[in-house]
């Protein structure tokens, strides 16, 4: 990319350049655009079909299967829609969603893993309906 | 001679790192990731309470996949919308970036619409948030996102009056961009909800 060159330009004291990349935010294109909406409806379509068409006789399975479709059309916004990548803002917009993600995975699975155990443990006769989940 | 060496030392000092050139989208990123943090607690919340009842009605009496289909397409057009327009931005062509958040806007309400119509409805069925844990996070978290969405209009209306007085500019641009990104985060939490309340909520 042009930024790479622009930094090593810097080192011989040319300063005039810092404020020739103002406009260079990917905006992305219909091409873009086109594809990542392309991807979603799809995306969005198979997990409705799943659950109305009663297509899985196992929830366990289904659920496993909506949950990775979801994930997979949450990266397909952000890399889309939202413009993701390693480059945007330094590596400071990735690094921040990093940290996010890692933060709601904690946050999820905690609360599940937990409270999972203390009903297990606190209340008999919630098992079964743990169970069910 | 020592004068280059000097030179060459201390110009690595100069060489930048690319730093980010306008600190309001990276500080915008930092709130949408941090809103994302309020939506992960009330994922879970709804992930521990979702299935208590308390003897009342469960998700696969109550939630109508139709009509969250609905509001799931409603809400993802308003996001390619939101996109033409960005890139109407991108060509300067402002009657046709006023046409798009417009249309975008209409979509955005849409949504509203249909989830107020949901939430009513629930409410007269006996199934308010006060029903069961279940029904407190579920109007927690959707209410929350719907609240996000509504927010995300007003704002909108109050851009297209700015583009409309001052036209294009860097500024203008600017929020346009973050709001682009603030209606993008909206839709990614939105496949959250579909995915793990309504449609994991009925599954048997």
């Amino acid at each position: 990319m042009s930024d790479h060159n622009h930094a090593h330009d810097h080192g011989h004291g040319h300063d005039d350049h810092s404020h020739g990349h103002h406009d260079d935010h990917d905006h992305g294109s219909l091409g873009s655009y086109a594809t990542g909406f392309i991807l979603s409806v799809i995306l969005t379509a198979i997990p409705f079909w799943l659950v109305m068409g009663k297509v899985f006789a196992n929830s366990s399975t289904a659920a496993f299967v909506l949950l990775a479709l979801g994930a997979v059309q949450i990266v397909v916004h952000m890399v889309y829609f939202l413009h993701m990548n390693s480059k945007s803002e330094g590596g400071w917009n990735m690094l921040a969603l990093l940290f996010t993600v890692m933060m709601v995975v904690i946050a999820m699975s905690g609360s599940i893993w937990v409270m999972y155990h203390l009903n297990h443990n606190m209340m008999p006769g919630m098992t079964e309906a743990t169970h069910a989940m | 001679m020592s004068n280059t060496t000097a030179t060459d030392v201390s110009s690595r000092f100069f060489v930048r790192e690319h730093h980010p050139e306008n600190g309001t989208l990276l500080g915008f990123w930092l709130y949408l990731m941090s809103d994302c943090l309020i939506f992960a607690c009330l994922f879970a919340t709804y992930a521990v309470l979702g299935r208590n009842y308390a003897g009342g009605p469960s998700g696969a009496e109550l939630f109508d996949l139709p009509l969250v289909a609905l509001n799931t397409s409603l809400l993802l057009l308003s996001s390619i919308t939101y996109g033409f327009a960005m890139l109407e931005m991108q060509k300067k062509n402002l009657r046709l970036v006023l046409i798009w958040l417009a249309v975008t806007g209409l979509l955005g309400c849409g949504f509203i619409y249909l989830e107020l119509y949901e939430f009513v409805h629930l409410i007269h069925e006996g199934a308010g948030p006060q029903r069961s844990g279940f029904l407190t996070s579920f109007f927690a978290l959707v209410g929350t996102h719907g609240l996000h969405v509504s927010f995300g209009i007003v704002w909108l209306v109050t851009l297209m009056f700015q583009l409309k007085k001052h036209g294009l500019t860097p500024e203008n641009k600017r929020r346009l961009m973050c709001l682009s990104m603030f209606w993008h985060f909206l839709d990614v939490v939105w496949i959250g909800v579909f995915t793990f309340v309504y449609l994991m909520g009925v599954l048997p």
